[in-house]
């Protein structure tokens, strides 16, 4: 990026850019989270959203209950083969590009629940970007995770599909 | 003075005819029911004696501790004006090893329904005339009954083929 002004442009101020750096400043300040909240996790990440902690401040307050208008999907809870079906056909119907956040230990690898039903982790099928750990985790490690997609998004641009 | 009738006595009499054994345990009464007379004698209960409530159809599986392997336990409880006719009994059925059934009870309760549902999703037991036979839990093409005690419940292999399938057709 540069800053420009000159006698020959008439003395306006103008900005030289490349247009997928406007395009990943726009995408990573107005991600749109598609909650998919299966469990105790959920409830964490409805306190993230509301007032109290915000994510309003980071750009990503518009969640979004239908995919196909949402680029960030914070999968929170427990997920087990039969909910695993469904969430990867959400995660489908979701436009590109696209990011995933794993909430929680049961979605890392399960969590307590080492049985017959239960996802030993949600990167058996969907590309996680960033996992985060805890039991609940706590609301400002959600904020964390969003940031480092942010800076994700900074950095890389759109995951190459 | 005498004391009132034993609601729990009136009872006895009853369903005596269908009672095999019963037992008690911390004033908790169960009675042993056999398996080719439980519909008769859910509806007596239900019809004559008020036990409008089936609280819960449950299974248990002892494998090699006791035999025979199971046994369908059902919780009825009868509301009352008074305290006293306040009850809640237990039936116990026991159920062969190989191939278990038993009648379903859906026509006395219909709340029986997804409740026997429950029992055949994680134990197979057959419960026959039952309206709606499918899993309730597990996907509907599983093919194992994961509370059986012989059942390793770290076994995914069966939950992944489910997973796979049920892809597969979302992507027709
Ligand atoms: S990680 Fe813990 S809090 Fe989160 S869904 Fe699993 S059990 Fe619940």
């Amino acid at each position: 990026m540069g800053v420009s002004s000159g006698p020959l442009l008439g003395g306006d101020g103008f900005l030289t850019t490349k247009i997928s750096a406007v395009a990943n400043w726009g995408r990573k300040n107005s991600l749109w989270p598609m909650a998919f909240g299966t469990a105790c996790c959920a409830i964490e990440m409805m306190g993230t959203f509301s007032s109290r902690f915000d994510i309003a401040r980071f750009g990503a307050e518009t969640v979004r209950f239908s995919p196909r208008q949402a680029d960030l999907m914070i999968v929170s809870g427990t997920i087990t083969y039969k909910m695993a079906s469904v969430c990867r056909r959400i995660y489908e119907q979701m436009p590109e590009p696209k990011w995933v956040i794993a909430m929680g230990s049961c979605t890392c690898g399960g969590g307590p629940f080492d049985s017959y039903a239960v996802v030993q982790g949600i990167d058996e099928f969907l590309p996680v970007d960033v996992y985060v750990g805890g039991c609940p985790p706590r609301p400002e490690a959600l904020i964390d995770a969003v940031m480092k997609i942010q800076k994700k998004i900074d950095n890389e641009g759109p995951p190459i599909v | 003075m005498t004391s009132p009738p034993d609601p729990v006595d009136q009872i006895r009499e009853r369903i005596s005819g269908y009672i095999l054994s019963e037992s008690t345990f911390r004033g908790e009464i169960s009675f042993a029911v056999g398996v080719e007379s439980i519909v008769e004698c859910c509806s007596l209960l239900k019809n004559t004696l008020g036990f409008t409530y089936l609280v819960d159809v449950t299974v248990v599986d002892y494998l090699t501790v006791k035999f025979p392997r199971y046994e369908v336990v059902y919780l009825l409880h009868r509301f009352g004006e008074n305290y006293e006719e306040n009850l809640r009994i237990r039936l116990k059925v026991a159920l062969e090893q190989d191939g278990p059934a038993i009648d379903s009870v859906t026509p006395v309760w219909s709340g029986a329904n997804w409740l026997e549902r429950e029992a055949y999703d994680m134990f197979g037991i057959t419960f026959r005339g039952h309206p709606d036979p499918r899993r309730i839990l597990m996907p509907e093409d599983y093919d194992q009954f994961p509370l059986r005690k012989d059942f390793d419940v770290r076994d995914r292999e069966s939950s992944k083929r489910s997973f796979e399938r049920a892809l597969d057709e979302g992507l027709e």
